[in-house]
């Protein structure tokens, strides 16, 4: 099986509208959306959840006011400053070590686990789908990340699917480097902006540093053919595959707006060719 | 006070907002960039950088010679960072998120703490705006404390501007905890709504006074603005769809620079802050 992941670093640059494009082109496959954080791959793929399940974190720590005796041991040794004079624990602080928890000498510190959000497997009129929602200000993104994809996965071999499309999360940080492990290659979606051409090439250390092959696409090319031209040329410096441009074009906001790809909601039109061909080229370095 | 630009989806413009907003206030600022991730805004503002610091975070180091191989070391590490198979210690630095108890446990004090790279911390000024922003070590996972370092730099005396990061998770609310005011910055597009919508609750769990900016305002629906409305989240000023804007940004230029009737809707969005604000104390 093969999984295609495709990021950004930068967000914003229609990671997720060209991931939906393919998924109408890609047969054989099933759709993850790892972008746990703010999941909106949902809103094109209009998904008929057939099971869900919590997804379980960390854990909070929370005293029990009737034995805690305020010794202050904790307040000591809590390194997030999560504990309050008045002995409450913030639990948007806590970190989840449980220090606290081991040291207390009265135990008057419990450590339930928290349910931190929620995944789902679901159908869709482009097949399977794997999603999620985090908890907001929820810890624990890159494990629910490295969830999702595993569970995609499964899906996968169960259904004798051979591709695995999966929508990453912007960044660099725990969420990404969770979503790239075991990949098979990355696509990054570059925007031709002082921001994109920055931001592409962390990302292309990031897939580098954990060895995964990549590819890289322009996205809205043509708002500046010189930023377009020195992002290509940093892919190729990098040892990425070049596989395409898409123009800039309304049609990918309209087409959002009324729930659709772009491929479903465009003619014959240049979207319709260069998408296309990001698409065959993907394929042949794929080797599907 | 200390004003936060915020949005969960990425790409809407946060980076314009506070660059923009930071220098047509122009003295007694100070713009702290903590998309330590991806950070941009010194591409548009080109400061003169004064100090660049590598920040660390503690993991712990074995000293073999102390060590008996009780294992409680292993067991009270939620994170998984140290394993004990027989005689050998295992340490995961990555793994390790800096909680301390392992030193705390080691009957024998063989754990020493020594440091993880998370990235630097770059420090400067363009003319009379200090800067200052956090870089994260490629292949390095957590953001939130080199976020908080970068905050550190946070000068009580002025104005903060801080970029967040996107997304609704642990490194945004380490961009916003303590602000005085969050700046919300979103497109009116099904995922512009859907993620402002997951931000919105985040700022409301802190309590902090928020606002919006409405980015390319003249595209997609009226999603944002019936959500808005229904909210109360006050519209603090809308950014047209305008290709010479876009253009300009491609090219790392400020909208107040290349076009000089902006510099004026910038300082009445921090007026309207300013009132909001006083309103809210």
């Amino acid at each position: 099986m093969k999984e295609l992941v495709v990021i950004s670093g930068k967000g914003g640059t229609g990671k997720t509208s060209l991931m939906a494009a393919f998924a109408s082109l890609a047969e054989n496959k099933v759709l993850c959306d790892a972008d746990v954080d703010a999941a909106d791959l949902h809103l094109l793929m209009d998904p008929d959840i057939k099971e869900s399940h919590d997804f379980q974190g960390g854990s909070t720590a929370i005293i029990n006011p009737k034995k805690c005796t305020q010794c202050g041991l904790c307040r000591d040794l809590c390194r997030w400053n999560a504990i309050s004079e008045a002995f409450k624990v913030d639990s948007i602080e806590c970190e989840g070590c449980g220090v606290c928890v081991d040291f207390c000498p009265e135990e008057a510190i419990d450590f339930p686990i928290k349910t931190c959000g929620e995944w789902f497997i679901s159908n869709t009129r482009f097949g399977p789908m794997v999603h999620a929602r985090l908890g907001i200000a929820e810890e624990n993104s890159g494990k629910l990340v490295a969830l999702v994809r595993q569970e995609a996965k499964k899906l996968a071999e169960k259904n004798k699917l051979d591709l695995l499309i999966t929508d990453g999360p912007p960044g660099v940080g725990c969420p990404v480097i969770a979503s790239l492990g075991g990949a098979s290659a990355v696509l990054v979606v570059a925007e031709p902006t002082v921001s994109g051409l920055h931001d592409m090439e962390r990302v292309a250390q990031l897939a580098a540093h954990f060895k995964v092959s990549g590819m890289v696409c322009v996205n809205k090319f043509d708002l500046n053919f010189d930023q377009t031209e020195a992002i290509e040329k940093m892919a190729k410096e990098n040892k990425m595959t070049v596989v395409g441009r898409v123009p800039f074009d309304p049609v990918f906001t309209e087409s959002m707006v009324k729930g659709q790809t772009v491929l479903e909601y465009v003619g014959n039109s240049k979207i319709r060719s260069s998408i296309s061909e990001i698409w065959l080229n993907i394929r042949n370095k794929l080797v599907l | 006070m200390i004003i936060s630009v915020a949005s969960g989806k990425g790409g809407t413009g946060k980076t314009t907002v506070a660059t923009n907003l930071a220098v047509s206030i122009g003295s007694d600022v100070q713009l702290l960039d903590c998309d330590v991730e991806e950070p941009n805004a010194h591409l548009f503002i080109n400061p003169v950088i004064e100090l660049n610091q590598k920040v660390y975070t503690p993991v712990p180091q074995i000293d073999e010679e102390k060590c008996n191989f009780c294992k409680k070391c292993a067991q009270i590490c939620r994170f998984k960072a140290i394993a004990v198979i027989k005689e050998t210690v295992l340490i995961f630095p990555e793994l390790c998120h800096s909680c301390g108890g392992c030193v705390e446990v080691c009957p024998e004090k063989a754990i020493t703490e020594t440091g993880r790279e998370l990235g630097v911390i770059e420090i400067g000024h363009r003319n009379n705006l200090a800067f200052a922003h956090g870089r994260l070590r490629i292949g390095e996972a957590m953001s939130p404390p080199l976020i908080r370092e970068v905050r550190s730099y946070t000068r009580s005396n002025q104005l903060t501007i801080i970029d967040a990061p996107p997304g609704t998770s642990c490194p945004v609310i380490a961009a916003m905890k303590g602000a005085d005011f969050v700046l919300m910055v979103t497109e009116p597009t099904p995922f512009g709504l859907h993620d402002l919508k997951l931000a919105v609750e985040a700022v409301k769990l802190l309590e902090i006074p928020r606002g919006l900016v409405i980015n390319r305002s003249d595209i997609g629906d009226d999603g944002v603005q019936t959500y808005a409305k229904m909210e109360n989240l006050p519209i603090l000023m809308e950014i047209p769809f305008d290709r010479r804007i876009a253009e300009i940004y491609s090219r790392g230029k400020l909208i107040v620079e290349e076009m000089p009737e902006w510099k004026e809707k910038f300082i009445e969005l921090y007026r309207q802050i300013e009132e909001i604000t006083s309103q809210s104390e």
